[in-house]
């Protein structure tokens, strides 16, 4: 496995000479103030013109657990996690050592911890890393209402140079309704904490900024996916609470309310599917958000919305599955079952988006697919995309809208199900007078009575099938980037690694082209075929211990003959080394 | 879209509607003599009686024998899958309150394999009413025991011993999950089922309309109920649940009429847009 990460070799800056960008992780039981720390010192460095990102790694535990919240800043927008850390900061060393395989540490990385929290973690010795004991704890205590979470903020802002300014800013943003004396109490600890490292040579310094914050984005994943169904005409959430796809509800709750729409919190996954698909038929577009245990729950009615033509998207925010499997932590492994996980022939749409902020463009999309082909589409998010911050510049104006083909009132001899050149029949939408019919999961006629006659059955699959294979979907089916013999394959969360892998490569003068699927249903054999044209040498990059990713590839289109798999399961993040390593070395597995 | 409550009126009804109006032409699957053809009858006799138009009543049902009954019906329906009807009726009221929202199905759809969102539907409230047609047992399957099922009725060979588990009594859960009426009818009563059907309809939030329906294939027996049943006694339906409970624990599951009447708001999100969405950005800027 790669948990020790040698960062000597990591940083480059000769590959990308006016990158510089640094990679810092707070760490801390429950309670110690990781993440507020981490979101702080994002909030700061967007403040103060930088581009960032912030994942966010956590235990099982409600309260009291382990956290981590990992950093990395850049003066260009950021792809990916780092391939390791250039400082930890350890708020306790309680159960820092669940995450040792998730903290890649080296030799030039710098590990700041409470001066009585005891023997270091063996994982933080073996690194190789400079370990520096600071009095957090006393630090805080010195201050009224001081916490100590903020005294490692303004040590660490310190290491890495970033502007005071910025971050008395992000804190009177972040605890504005906490009143001037948790303010107060916050800026004294964050002087203390800067006053610590005083005399410690900085870590991998940001310097300047670039450009201001001004157009720019701080926004996480699911956030993006609440926003971009709702710019797609979402009017209508049915949905029960599961990690870690929660917090789209909790933007969209408020945010419907506010829009003329409903979100109602459902009894069961069972509900919410058919309570979307009840919304829909009314004419009404309408959407769900879970994860993969309410994805299997939905799979029978996802069915019932292929059979009777009603567009629906669900949303699965992916983590480690199967059963109950890792809640709190990424990994790609909804693939198989998002595409072929309903009974009977049941052709559909299938999209994943590819970045923290793509979340937004594609559930658009997926919004805009679904009502024009009537039919229900899944959206592969996963854990660490929806509970990713990214600071960015603004994302670009979609097009994408809810664009639904009604019947109109007392259309002659109407069929809801009728065959036309596209596949995509008029849906009378209840209110319309003269359409009434039923809509139905049962195998129907195209005037929409059930029928078990196998010409009607040939009929209607041919039907559901050939609109979806009939349509445009333009050049988003994938992001196609480079050039050259070598190639990328990959989809969802692990684009970012494999973005920056290629940036790398091509910065050394090698050529290679990144291929990174957003449409996975129904597949694009043509285009994949144009953008894999000349490759020689392909490499299959996912986050799934079975190689889903591959085996849908194998299926559907023709592979180079050399084609290599990169597979590994959740929650180790791909990171960029790895990739780069893999495409350097062919040999390497 | 307009708000225009449970009922959405026919503006430019000519002459009365008569429950022929509300037939399809398709006919039922249903076998001779199945209480649910008469119970077709009471819905088409109630939606004419409501004056409703067609195209503004949606009829909800999961799978089942009884669940085919929107497609004998002329208004919009949806036929979805087993057990599911009360959710999908729920997106479809909440979604377009201004529409007359019905669902129906059998005692096996709704109070086995949809038992929690018939409780959930109970206690959530939406303005819709909800027919379970009873007979107590599958019939699409061929004859087993259903949740209303007594426990020692040997009529199936899944359960050549009976169930030796307790039958639900639908009037009583519904109680105590929350529903806002609760009425029993017997299917070879077409008008009084219909009348119940209309108070339901017409009574605000969800709204239970439990009828006894005879399975003349797998329940021979069933064709006695019809001397069984007997009309509820009291002059005023119970509107306090108390009253009702106390009368429900003594009932003998025969009793029609309406069996609860309460007065709880339905729920009824609010459907005022106040912001554009494009105002959203704000929230994100950096």
């Amino acid at each position: 496995m790669h948990s020790l990460v040698d960062t000597a070799t990591l940083e480059r800056p000769a590959a990308a000479p006016a990158s510089r960008s640094v990679s810092l992780v707070f760490t801390g039981s429950g309670g110690a103030g990781a993440m507020t720390a981490g979101q702080i010192l994002l909030d700061a460095a967007a403040k103060a013109g930088f581009y960032g990102l912030m994942s966010r790694s956590m235990g099982p535990q409600i309260r009291g657990g382990e956290a981590a919240a990992m950093l990395r800043l850049s003066n260009r927008p950021v792809a990916a996690l780092g391939d390791g850390f250039d400082l930890l900061v350890a708020f306790d060393w309680g159960s820092v050592a669940r995450f040792a395989a998730e903290l890649p540490l080296g030799p030039k990385s710098l590990v700041l911890v409470d001066d009585e929290q005891g023997e270091t973690p063996a994982f933080v010795v073996a690194s190789g890393a400079e370990v520096l004991c600071l009095a957090f704890e006393r630090t805080a205590e010195a201050i009224p209402d001081g916490r100590v979470n903020m005294v490692g903020v303004g040590a660490a802002a310190r290491l890495i140079g970033l502007d005071p300014d910025g971050l008395v800013a992000a804190i009177e943003t972040k605890l504005g309704r906490k009143g001037a004396a948790t303010i107060a109490a916050a800026k004294a600890a964050i002087e203390a904490g800067e006053r610590l490292v005083a005399e410690h040579p900085p870590v991998a310094r940001l310097g300047r900024g670039e450009g201001s914050a001004d157009g720019r984005w701080n926004i996480s994943g699911n956030e993006a996916t609440g926003l971009g169904a709702i710019r797609g005409g979402i009017g209508f959430v049915a949905a029960y609470p599961i990690t870690p796809s929660t917090e789209i509800l909790e933007w969209m709750a408020p945010a419907l309310e506010r829009t003329g729409g409903v979100l109602v919190q459902a009894e069961d996954e069972l509900a919410s599917i058919n309570m979307i698909i009840g919304a829909s038929f009314s004419g009404v577009p309408s959407m769900t958000a879970t994860s993969g245990p309410g994805l299997s729950l939905m799979s029978e009615s996802l069915g019932l919305a292929v059979a009777s033509e009603t567009p629906v998207v669900v949303v699965d925010v992916m983590r480690g599955g199967p059963s109950t499997g890792i809640p709190t932590k990424s990994e790609q492994s909804d693939l198989a079952i998002a595409l072929d996980g309903l009974h009977g022939d049941a052709p559909h749409l299938v999209l994943a988006p590819n970045s923290i902020d793509d979340c937004l463009a594609t559930t658009q999309w997926a919004v805009h697919l679904a009502e024009k082909l009537q039919t229900p589409a899944i959206v592969l998010s996963d854990q660490s995309l929806g509970q990713s911050r990214v600071v960015t510049d603004r994302p670009p104006d979609r097009p994408y809208r809810a664009e639904r083909l009604v019947a109109a009132a007392d259309t002659a001899n109407y069929r809801r199900y009728a065959v036309t050149e596209s596949g995509v029949s008029p849906m009378a939408i209840p209110g319309t007078p003269g359409l009434a019919h039923v809509a139905d999961g049962l195998e129907h006629s195209e005037r929409g009575t059930p029928s078990a006659a196998a010409a009607d059955h040939q009929r209607q699959l041919d039907k559901r099938q050939g609109k979806l294979d009939r349509c445009d979907y333009g050049a988003d089916w994938a992001d196609v980037e480079g050039d050259g013999a070598v190639a990328i394959v990959t989809w969802g969360s692990v684009t970012g690694p494999a973005r920056e892998a290629a940036a790398r490569l091509r910065a050394r003068g090698e050529e290679v082209r990144l291929i990174s699927l957003r449409l996975l249903a129904p597949a694009r054999p043509v285009e994949m075929a144009a953008a894999l044209s000349g490759v020689e040498r392909l490499l299959v990059v996912e986050q799934s211990h079975s190689k889903q990713f591959l085996k849908y590839l194998r299926a559907n289109y023709d592979l180079p003959t050399a084609t290599k798999s990169f597979a590994r399961p959740g929650p180790l993040p791909v990171r960029p080394v790895e990739i780069e390593a893999r495409l350097s070395d062919w040999s390497m597995q | 879209m307009s708000i225009r409550g449970n009922l959405a009126l026919r503006q430019d009804a000519p002459a009365p509607l008569r429950a022929a109006d509300f037939r399809s032409d398709v006919d039922p699957i249903w076998c001779p003599g199945c209480g649910h053809h008469a119970l077709l009858l009471a819905v088409t006799t109630a939606l004419a009686e409501l004056g409703v138009a067609h195209e503004n009543v949606a009829f909800v049902s999961g799978i089942g024998c009884s669940s085919r009954i929107p497609a004998y019906t002329n208004v919009y329906g949806f036929h979805g899958v087993h057990g599911r009807a009360l959710p999908t009726a729920t997106g479809v009221k909440l979604a377009r309150p201004d529409l007359t929202v019905i669902a129906a199905g059998g005692d096996g759809d709704g109070l086995s394999i949809g038992g929690n969102h018939f409780t959930h539907a109970c206690r959530r409230n939406v303005d819709m009413t909800y027919i379970v047609m009873d007979n107590q047992v599958y019939g699409m399957t061929k004859g087993q025991a259903s949740p209303t099922t007594s426990a020692d009725w040997s009529g199936s060979k899944l359960t050549p011993h009976g169930t030796g588990i307790s039958p639900v009594e639908p009037a009583r859960l519904a109680l105590v999950a929350g529903a806002n009426f609760i009425a029993r009818g017997f299917s070879g009563q077409p008008k009084e089922v219909a009348k119940l059907i209309v108070a339901a309809v017409r009574h605000p939030g969800f709204s239970f309309v439990h009828v006894l329906s005879p399975c003349v294939t797998y329940r021979k027996e069933q064709r006695e109920w019809k001397h069984a049943v007997h009309p509820s006694l009291d002059a005023a339906p119970p509107s306090r649940m108390d009253e009702a409970m106390h009368r429900l624990a003594d009932d003998d599951g025969f009793t029609t009429g309406i069996l609860f009447s309460g007065d709880r708001p339905a729920f009824a999100p609010d459907r005022q847009q106040r912001m554009a969405i494009g105002s959203f950005d704000a929230q994100f800027a950096a």
